[in-house]
């Protein structure tokens, strides 16, 4: 598997899910003595098996509900899969809600330090960095201000800037990357870019075909938890409008 | 193990990130800052003083270290725990995020804590040498009651997170003990009231006066440790850490699914 950055095998995700949400104890146990605590079994994602190799650029296709948003959870190693083993090769970033683990309380430039130590850099290298992401997040004096008086887009900029300080090697990118202005926005699609050229493995999750296609040359369509297509874009790209109508 | 081993060592700096933001934000907006942590405990013992000593009629002349030694090791324990019992829940935009193994959480949580404890010890030190308590040969020995706090706190603070990522209400009830064990570990009334009464057996069930018991007799009194209160403290933390441990390890991926 020299060439594999995501390897995925069989991976399968069962969620319970309670009729109701009980989450105290004592409806809890109301509802254990009275033997009512029932599960409808749900399967987000179905033996699903796929690689991706480095450098591809993967776009995951499917109507809402398919478990597309699961299987990025699945190989950020967030979420542990019921079944079935996830390897990524190398430092895997994930772009999605920039800036939601933000410390509110805590000022922008402290903030580089703890989410920068969070995706698993070391402080010597934020440290050198840090020069670099400030003038990219365009924060200007506002890196001393909590991250709390910020607004959505300064604070996905920051968040976005720490993220991509360095080249990833597996980065995931989840439906259209909304970070402030168009100028900002601009800068954020070249750097991605930029990425992109160096060899970044991506896996990109998209409603909108016109944008996967332009961004991603593999693909796979999930339907219901199963991957139903799989291989080039274009191929998968026809299915999926095959199914759309 | 070697490979849990090389896992911590890759996330220290996040660990120290962590307690570091757990301390500075505590005394951020304040403008004593961390003075806080020596006059706050300062300030309980004269008044815990004023009422259990001189209103309640206690003559003893270092009641004041006695108030505060316990005072200290009990507010460590409450703070350490119910931080811990918070850390998932608060940390929650980040654990649905980027993968960081979970422990790290309820851990930083209590290194805050003991960081702050250990700055706190400083008035117990000052006060010590105005009431001319005396240091022995016993006194290097109170190392051994605060690691075993640390350890219990941390085993206790474990199991609480577990739990009450499914079940708030967790919450709530903890604060309940919590008032139950200050009551029964002798903070502010010599254990012999209990003992006299024919409760002693109070306080040999809470593990936490154990460890208040034995941190006293090295830093007051000059005695050596209580086997019997040792024995206790020892077997309540490797009991409590090694349940505690395997409880969040067992349900630790079930918790993104209820933060």
């Amino acid at each position: 598997m020299g060439n594999v950055a995501v390897d995925v095998q069989n991976v399968s995700m069962k969620f319970n899910m309670s009729a109701q949400k009980v989450d105290n104890l004592k409806e809890y146990f109301i509802k254990f003595v009275k033997k009512e605590i029932m599960y409808n079994e749900f399967h987000a994602l179905n033996h699903v098996t796929f690689q991706v190799n480095k450098g591809d650029r993967l776009g995951i296709l499917g109507f809402n509900g398919a478990g597309k948003s699961t299987l990025l959870k699945v190989i950020a190693g967030v979420l542990k899969p019921t079944e079935g083993s996830v390897q990524v090769k190398g430092r895997i970033v994930p772009l999605l809600e920039l800036g939601a683990g933000f410390a509110r309380e805590y000022t922008g430039a402290e903030n580089i330090f703890l989410y920068g130590t969070v995706l698993g850099y070391s402080k010597e290298f934020l440290r050198e960095k840090y020069d670099e992401i400030v003038e990219f997040s365009e924060l200007g004096k506002f890196i001393d201000v909590p991250v709390k008086n910020y607004s959505s887009g300064m604070r996905s900029r920051l968040g976005f800037a720490i993220a991509t300080v360095v080249e990833p090697d597996v980065l995931i990118l989840d439906e259209v990357l909304a970070v402030g202005d168009a100028k900002f926005k601009k800068k954020c699609e070249q750097r991605i870019q930029s990425l992109f050229d160096k060899g970044v493995t991506v896996l990109f999750v998209s409603h909108s075909l016109p944008q996967v296609k332009r961004i991603c040359n593999k693909a796979i369509l999930l339907d219901h938890g199963k991957i139903i297509a799989q291989g080039d874009i274009d191929k998968v790209a026809a299915v999926y409008e095959e199914k759309m109508k | 193990m070697k490979q849990y081993i090389n896992n911590f060592l890759k996330y220290r700096f996040l660990l120290w990130e962590l307690v570091k933001k757990d301390i500075k934000l505590k005394y951020r907006k304040s403008y004593l800052g961390i003075l806080w942590t020596l006059i706050e405990p300062l300030m309980t013992m004269v008044v815990l003083t004023i009422v259990f000593g001189t209103l309640f009629g206690n003559q003893d002349k270092q009641f004041p270290v006695y108030v505060l030694t316990g005072r200290l090791m009990y507010s460590f324990f409450s703070t350490s725990t119910k931080a811990s019992m918070k850390s998932i829940r608060s940390n929650s935009a980040m654990i649905k995020k980027v993968y960081v193994p979970k422990y790290i959480y309820p851990l930083s949580s209590t290194l805050s804590s003991y960081l702050t404890f250990l700055i706190s010890l400083i008035v117990l030190v000052g006060v010590s040498v105005v009431l001319k308590v005396e240091v022995t040969k016993y006194t290097v020995l109170a190392i051994i009651p605060l690691f075993l706090l640390l350890v219990m706190s941390y085993g206790v603070g474990m199991l609480l997170a577990t739990i009450s990522v499914f079940f708030r209400d967790l919450e709530y009830l903890w604060n309940v003990v919590l008032m139950l064990i200050m009551y029964t570990c002798a903070i502010f009334y010599p254990t012999e009231r209990l003992v006299h009464t024919g409760f002693g057996w109070i306080l040999d069930i809470n593990p936490l006066y154990s460890i208040i018991v034995n941190f006293r007799n090295c830093v007051i009194y000059g005695r050596p440790l209580d086997e019997k209160a040792l024995g206790l403290s020892v077997g309540f933390s490797i009991v409590i850490v090694v349940i505690g441990v395997l409880a969040f390890y067992k349900k630790q991926d079930k918790f993104i699914l209820s933060i």
